[in-house]
């Protein structure tokens, strides 16, 4: 019972410290919109382009948004040494970063909700599988963040988190499926795209928007699921030995 | 049995590596229940590895640390909950206020949000800073995030309280503060390990003191018994114009009994086995063209025990004291 007070009490602090600052929320509203608006002028279409457009829009608004902050708050909590506090805190390692992580997800997933809402004022939604796209959100949400740890606990400057995370987010975004399907990439870079944790949310994005995915969605899901356990685990054991070394 | 009897933090054989470098080298030492220890040594000595093994912020390529009885290396998280820290730098969180900052550190240990707060509004006010309490941490002074740190590392009432280098780098009127309230927590029952590299800090506050030097003890004991090796030794100093160093010299060949020492700029102490007289030396100074304008008894210190064990000048230290700021000068 006593480590979910430090649970609760180290998410409520990140969300008054960081995630609901004025800054953050403008920027998790602006950066989805501004996508949005990108591609769909990009597309020269009219509002028959946005269903093809929602799952990529929901996934770059999820994976930027949780990434960023995550890898940039643990940086700098890491390099001002309040990060210590939590690290001399008696709850268990696993805990204690999911804490650190969940307002991070909580955050993906608000903004993921942005565009979703944006496209309910253009398209009919009546088709939306929510079944399926409302936990691909929440995975897409879990992976990514725990890729945003294991960035911030490979890098000791706040800026290098964001270099590195441009490393892993831009490659991803172009090879996942999300704005050319897999199919068209070329074949020596197939192997890569289905190394990236975000193809299998895409294709479940894709799947519960037009009903087409490429894969099964327990596939997807599984694989999904993998990747959040194996970023997790690779995070912890990088915490155990770079940061109690 | 009396509680001070009783081992809190029993260490052995504790060793650490870095790279080439043997930060701490097979040291052993226990701390006794509501005792406050002091561990001295200059910067690079191994106290903060030390304390870091100690807190369980880093792991030791070998030896045994025990908390409480609690083997660390097998149970950290369960020794963490005994204890309160208190790093070296202040380490809250700068967009939260002084009050919020303890609320939350009090949630690290699982307080319930009514024992916090009102420990929050205690500790405010025990360390003078209710009024700052609603500001954030960010704008405080130095001596007040000190102190706020401090609050933060007891709020939950720790048997045992890790001090690292707690008045470094704070003005001369915080300092003093500080030491007060570690007086305070030790004599109301809290075991305190205390590093330090001010030794006039550690000689009034600490019962034992360990010196470390290059990542090993090199002694452990009272205060009292160090101070004894002094028993039999006089000291003045001398205040004069120039020339300390050719003076002393001067000192030694006309009275061979005599050691001199120049500690500082226009500053010439002298020590012997047997009361010093003063006059003889005053004229012989004044002969040599120097104008004496102080002549003081001083008691032999704590650091000039330090120095004797040790063998590490005593303005190693100094150095050290300069570099971190003014905040351990007594």
């Amino acid at each position: 019972m006593k480590v979910w007070i430090a649970f609760w009490n180290i998410l409520v602090k990140d969300f008054r410290a960081y995630y609901l600052k004025p800054p953050n929320i403008s920027w998790g509203l602006i950066f989805p919109l501004a996508w949005t608006g990108m591609f769909f002028i990009r597309s020269g279409a009219g509002l028959e382009s946005v269903p093809a457009l929602l799952p990529g829009v929901i996934a770059v608004s999820v994976l930027f948004g949780t990434t960023s902050l995550l890898s940039v708050t643990v940086t700098f909590e890491k390099k001002g040494r309040s990060f210590e506090r939590l690290l001399l805190a008696p709850i268990p390692l696993e805990l204690l970063m999911l804490a650190k992580t969940s307002g991070a997800i909580l955050f993906g997933i608000a903004n993921a909700f942005v565009p979703v809402i944006m496209a309910a004022f253009l398209m009919d939604l009546s088709s939306v599988n929510w079944l399926t796209l409302v936990p691909a959100i929440v995975l897409i949400a879990i992976s990514s963040t725990f890729l945003g740890l294991f960035i911030a606990v490979s890098v000791s400057e706040v800026f290098e988190a964001q270099t590195f995370s441009n490393f892993f987010r831009f490659p991803m975004l172009f090879l996942c499926g999300l704005f050319f399907p897999i199919g068209q990439i070329p074949i020596w870079l197939r192997p890569l795209s289905y190394a990236l944790p975000l193809t299998y949310g895409a294709d479940v994005l894709h799947g519960s928007i037009h009903r087409s995915p490429h894969l099964p969605l327990l596939l997807d899901f599984g694989l999904l699921l993998a990747f959040c356990a194996v970023l997790f685990v690779l995070s912890l054991r990088n915490i155990q030995r770079k940061w109690i070394a | 049995m009396t509680a001070s009897d009783v081992t809190t933090i029993e260490v052995r054989s504790l060793a650490k590596r870095f790279g080439d470098v043997q930060a701490v080298a097979g040291i052993d030492f226990d701390v006794r229940k509501g005792e406050l220890f002091g561990f001295l040594g200059p910067n690079g000595a191994g106290k903060s590895t030390t304390i870091n093994m100690l807190i369980g912020l880093a792991r030791p390529d070998a030896g045994a640390i025990r908390i409480a009885g609690i083997d660390c290396s097998k149970n950290p998280k369960a020794a963490q909950h005994l204890m309160g820290v208190v790093p070296d730098e202040s380490n809250l969180y700068p967009e939260l206020t002084g009050f919020d900052n303890l609320s939350f550190c009090g949630s690290l240990y699982g307080m319930a949000k009514r024992d916090r707060e009102e420990r929050a509004r205690e500790l405010l006010d025990h360390f003078g800073l209710t009024k700052a309490g609603n500001r954030k941490f960010g704008g405080y002074s130095k001596g007040m995030k000190r102190k706020l740190t401090i609050a933060a590392g007891i709020i939950q009432s720790p048997r045992i309280l890790f001090m690292d280098e707690p008045t470094t780098g704070i003005d001369v009127a915080s300092a003093r503060q500080i030491r007060q309230l570690i007086a305070d927590l030790n004599s109301n029952g809290t075991t305190i390990f205390l590093t330090t590299h001010y030794i006039e800090e550690a000689q009034r506050l600490c019962q034992r003191i360990a010196f470390i030097v290059k990542g090993k003890i090199v002694r452990i004991d009272t205060v009292e018994d160090l101070m004894r090796r002094t028993d039999g030794r006089y000291v003045v100093q001398f205040a004069i114009s120039s020339g300390a160093a050719d003076l002393c010299e001067s000192i030694v060949a006309e009275f061979p009994n005599l050691q001199c020492q120049a500690v500082a700029d226009g500053q010439i102490r002298v020590e012997s086995p047997e009361p010093v007289r003063v006059g003889p030396l005053v004229r012989l100074l004044e002969d040599r063209g120097a104008e004496v304008s102080e002549a003081r008894k001083v008691r032999p210190s704590l650091e000039d025990v330090f120095v004797e064990i040790t063998g590490i000048e005593a303005g190693a230290m100094k150095q050290e004291k300069e570099k971190a700021g003014m905040g351990g000068k007594a």
